[in-house]
């Protein structure tokens, strides 16, 4: 097979060969002008040039005006990766009159001039691998790219502000949202928030009009107490199944007047209270503010006396006048089709226990810095009172930065709004108690619009700054002032010493972590993560919101840490993704995917438990593969498995990649 | 003189299981042998090389040569039953594709020859003798062939129009290409007589193959009890059918054994072994090195498992440090 040089004979092949310079970034490392000379001499090379860049248009026109004039049926462009620019000359080579994908990108920057030190082997090395790419072109046929319906629905999964946002400007645009989220109302952490940094405007006074919108939108469909259990398909058509909990309420009926929740026969709280980060218990009936969207109550069966089949005297069923209390509800499956999904999930605090020498858990007076936000909101558990577990109101207090963060031994990075919302808290608590306010931290980090601004008003406000990692927090008091004090022991590494700084309060700054369940949702909607557990952005510069399935965008902190000025952007950029690949009512898939030789194929079902992206199925009647070519991304995996050579993958048929090896290996 | 064609059968390093495979074509023989006239069969008639010299170029219509190729003497009888024969067929897996002998690849000519007259347990020889192609006896020379560096197949020492896989083939193939040839139909130059399609297609065990297969450990099937009905893949077996060409019948499938491969691959495959081991990495359970090396555990010879049949033919060819003479 590999001797078979018998492609097409009744074509004429002509390629044309380019060669990029790239400014310096070629040129600088391989003799470009040389290798188009080279070049020159290959079989079936028509016309060779160099060109300061292939990519500009003039570049481009190059070949447009060289198909025309040389009549060449075959383009193969040395320069950047394909990575980069394959679209670009491609397009070039369609504007030229033929298919674009007759045209083969070699590499010769990336995998040559980059990497290289020596300018003679290096032009070489792009010689040869010229002769490769001329070798393997004259393989390369007619491809058409596919077309298929776009379903003008989307889901967004998480009703955060970054869910949130994406769902109001999708629903805005006209096209129908589905928002799932897990807990009973929407909201997110922004909920929790009092203020928001550097404004300090009051963060539910701009959150709930924008939770009110998504409840009454006639174009979105609000589950919340919902969970995604699966999802299958392919951009523009996914199939979606979405758990929706047992509330346990009529949502119909239920109007939130919070009469059960008044009269269940706990007469105080009985369980943590979520949304208050345990400051305080709720009852199994509860609604988790009272701004929740939906507005409806949602009875918990774990502690509910009658659902966890404990003695009950059902006070709250006839307390309601609408009868919205349900007993007998279960947990319900709901499918839905939608275009794209938007995953916008969130994240968890770092857990503060894992840092033990902070003493979180321990001593009462150490509070995370959720705790401190729900304290001191007005109408937070305390009513915005700021006082310590032991009754006090403290005259001191020591926020200590980067718990968590930064940090070799838990999360390495940064979690990058730990340092403005401390120092927000510093200025909530010393507003709310007058107190001393030490503020602990490695480096400030305040870049944004007005956050150095506000860093510098805190300095000038007489905010104490000591810079240093905190060594530990403890009760053990080695001066008199210490007693009755936690003493926060730190190197103040700007004057060198170690000081023990006594106060009444400590505040840890939290980081940002992927939520636990990170993993699930990756494979649930086939995404990947990056290493500490983040979902990975296509490209971290150019893709930032589209992920490596196409038609799941990601927004918010579930992608990586972000304030909520981010994340409200880049909730609208996931929706404008969204929305571009919506408002065209199809989409156009890339050809280079994997199709089966049916004759060859025996059924072994290899390629089947290979395909990471489930696009092989098992044809039961004649007992063959069958390759969904809308979920086929291309990635080879099966071609190189299938033990009997049954499955070929366009651009990338072995007998291209062999004739590229041998020329290259001819070269060398 | 006949005016039936001639036919010749004749074995290089061969075990004889090929010409077996032949007489089990059967009853049909009969009718076979009324068609034809044999010119050459060692194994069953009287021919010396003389015989076969005395022939026209081409005379022989048709010669089907089993066995791999090592020795010159080997090699000086294909070359002339090449120019005698219209027809050239690689019979049986050794011919096609260097079979059993081809593992010889993995010692050098020197370690093996030293091996079998000085160092195997049952040899004993203190004057480190070995045969000569050349010796004087007793005024007279007497000649051996030679032993070559390497065993290859047929197709790398002359020119092959057909093949016939299989260790042995299964008679109904060599009946069936037979009667082909003999109607007067010339199927493309170095087609491999046999369907082009893996064994799996055929398995009467393929329902029981689950889409998701893993492996904790493969097995070795004298080891175990084998299920008669189950996929031995997804009974932990290492079953070469996802690799191999069909053709035989699944004689060793039907028989509760696992396929060792010995049809070879199918067409526009390079390399047998390489293939089934992409295919069966992919099913070891464990992602770690303990656990992936605990899986094979029970693979003690991979190469002998994986290339059992295909060594010369393969990309290996032999072993990386030794020798790789390119002798016709």
């Amino acid at each position: 097979m590999v001797s078979d040089n018998s492609h097409n004979p009744a074509e004429e092949v002509r390629i044309g060969f380019f060669i990029c310079h790239c400014g310096v970034n070629i040129a600088s490392k391989i003799d470009v002008a040389e290798v188009a000379k080279f070049a020159e001499t290959l079989p079936g090379v028509v016309v060779s040039r160099d060109y300061k860049y292939m990519c500009s248009d003039a570049g481009q026109d190059l070949i447009v005006e060289d198909i025309k004039n040389f009549r060449l049926n075959r383009i193969v462009v040395a320069a950047c990766s394909p990575f980069l620019h394959e679209k670009t000359f491609r397009t070039a080579t369609q504007r030229g009159g033929i298919n674009p994908f007759l045209c083969h990108m070699v590499n010769i920057r990336e995998h040559g001039s980059w990497v290289a030190e020596d300018r003679v082997t290096a032009t070489e090395k792009a010689k040869a691998m010229a002769q490769g790419g001329v070798g393997r072109v004259r393989r390369h046929v007619a491809l058409e790219k596919r077309r298929e319906p776009v379903l003008q629905s989307v889901l967004v999964v998480g009703g955060g502000i970054a869910g949130i946002q994406a769902a109001l400007t999708l629903a805005n645009a006209g096209k129908h949202v589905y928002l799932v989220e897990r807990e009973p109302t929407i909201g997110g952490h922004m909920a929790q928030f009092d203020k928001t940094f550097p404004t300090l405007d009051c963060a539910a006074c701009i959150l709930t009009p924008k939770m009110s919108e998504v409840g009454s939108h006639p174009n979105i469909t609000l589950w919340a107490y919902s969970e995604v259990i699966h999802s299958e398909g392919y951009v523009g058509n996914y199939k979606v199944k979405v758990r929706r909990k047992a509330r346990y309420i009529n949502e119909d009926e239920c109007t939130g007047c919070m009469e059960c929740v008044e009269h269940c026969s706990f007469k105080t709280g009985v369980v943590d209270d979520e949304f208050n980060v345990g400051l305080v218990k709720r009852k199994p009936v509860y609604m988790s503010f009272p701004q929740a969207v939906p507005k409806i109550v949602v009875i918990d069966p774990l502690t509910c006396a009658k659902l966890s089949g404990g003695k009950c005297e059902e006070s709250c069923i006839p307390a309601c006048d609408r009868q919205a209390l349900d007993f007998t509800q279960t947990e319900r499956v709901e499918e839905i089709e939608v275009g794209a999904i938007i995953v916008a999930t969130g994240f968890k605090t770092f857990d503060a226990k894992r840092k033990p020498y902070y003493g979180y858990g321990d001593f009462p007076n150490v509070y995370t810095s959720l705790e401190i936000e729900r304290m001191v909101t007005s109408s937070g558990p305390t009513e915005g009172e700021v006082v310590c577990r032991d009754g006090r109101v403290p005259k001191s207090v020591g926020i200590v930065h980067c718990v968590g963060s930064r940090d070799h031994q838990t999360n390495r990075w940064c979690s990058r709004v730990c340092c403005m919302a401390s120092l927000k808290l510093a200025y909530l608590l010393k507003e709310h108690t007058g107190a001393e306010i030490y503020n602990f931290y490695i480096d400030m980090r305040t870049p944004g619009k007005g956050y150095e601004e506000f860093y510098e008003r805190l300095l000038e406000e007489g905010n104490h700054f000591i810079r240093g990692r905190v060594a530990e927090v403890t009760d053990f008091a080695m001066r008199p002032e210490e007693e009755n004090h936690l003493i926060i022991q730190v190197e103040d590494t700007l004057s060198g010493y170690v000081r023990r700084v006594p106060v009444d309060m400590v505040v840890l700054a939290v980081g940002i972590e992927p939520q636990a369940d990170a993993s699930v949702v990756r494979r649930l909607f086939n995404i990947s993560c990056s290493d500490e557990g983040f979902f990975l952005e296509r490209h971290p510069k150019l893709a930032p919101v589209s992920t490596a399935t196409e038609g799941v965008y990601l927004a918010g902190c579930c992608q990586g840490p972000r304030d909520i000025p981010d994340t409200v952007a880049q909730a609208g950029a996931a929706a404008a993704e969204a929305l571009a690949l919506l408002d065209p009512g199809f989409v156009e898939m890339e050809p280079m995917t994997a199709y089966v030789e049916n004759e060859l194929c025996s059924g072994c079902k290899t390629c089947q438990t290979m395909c990471p992206y489930g696009a092989i199925s098992n044809d039961a009647e004649r007992k063959i593969a069958v390759i969904n070519p809308m979920l086929c991304k291309g990635c080879g995996t099966c071609v190189a498995s299938c033990p009997s050579g049954a499955i070929h993958q366009n651009l990338f048929d072995d007998q291209e990649l062999f004739d590229e090896i041998q020329e290259v290996l001819a070269h060398a | 003189m006949s005016t039936k064609p001639k036919v010749g059968f004749y074995w290089c390093a061969s075990c004889g299981g090929c010409e077996e495979s032949f007489v089990d074509v059967a009853e049909a023989i009969l009718d076979l042998a009324q068609l034809v006239e044999f010119a050459i069969f060692p194994v069953a008639m009287d021919f010396k090389r003389q015989d076969v010299e005395a022939l026209d170029d081409g005379e022989i219509f048709a010669t089907m040569i089993n066995g791999a190729i090592r020795t010159s003497e080997q090699e000086e009888m294909c070359h002339l039953l090449r120019r005698k024969s219209q027809v050239i067929i690689a019979y049986g897996s050794c011919a096609y594709s260097g079979g059993i002998p081809a593992l010889a690849n993995l010692v050098s000519k020197e370690a093996l020859m030293k091996y079998v007259y000085e160092d195997a347990p049952t040899v004993v020889n203190p004057d480190h003798a070995r045969p000569q192609t050349e010796t004087l006896d007793q005024g007279r020379m007497a000649t051996l062939p030679e032993i070559r560096e390497m065993v290859r197949s047929l197709d790398q020492v002359i020119e092959v129009d057909y093949s016939i896989p299989g260790c042995a083939p299964n008679p109904k193939l060599v009946l069936a290409a037979l009667q082909t040839l003999l109607s007067g139909e010339r199927p493309p130059k170095g087609a491999v007589l046999a369907p082009n399609v893996a064994l799996c297609a055929n398995c009467p065990r393929i329902d029981t193959k689950p889409r998701e297969l893993s492996v904790k450990a493969f097995k070795r099937p004298h080891l175990h009890e084998v299920d008669p009905d189950t996929c031995l893949l997804a009974q932990g077996f290492l079953c070469m059918g996802p690799a191999t060409r069909s053709g035989c019948g699944e004689a060793c499938i039907r028989g509760n054994m696992p396929c060792t491969g010995c049809y070879g691959p199918v067409d526009g495959i390079l390399d047998q072994g390489a293939k089934i081991l992409t295919s069966l990495a992919s099913l070891v359970e464990a992602h770690d090195e303990a656990g992936i090396d605990h899986a094979m555990e029970a693979i003690v010879d991979p190469v002998g498992s994986f290339y059992r049949y295909g060594m010369a033919k393969s990309l290996l060819r032999r072993k990386i440090d030794l020798p790789t003479p390119v002798a016709r």
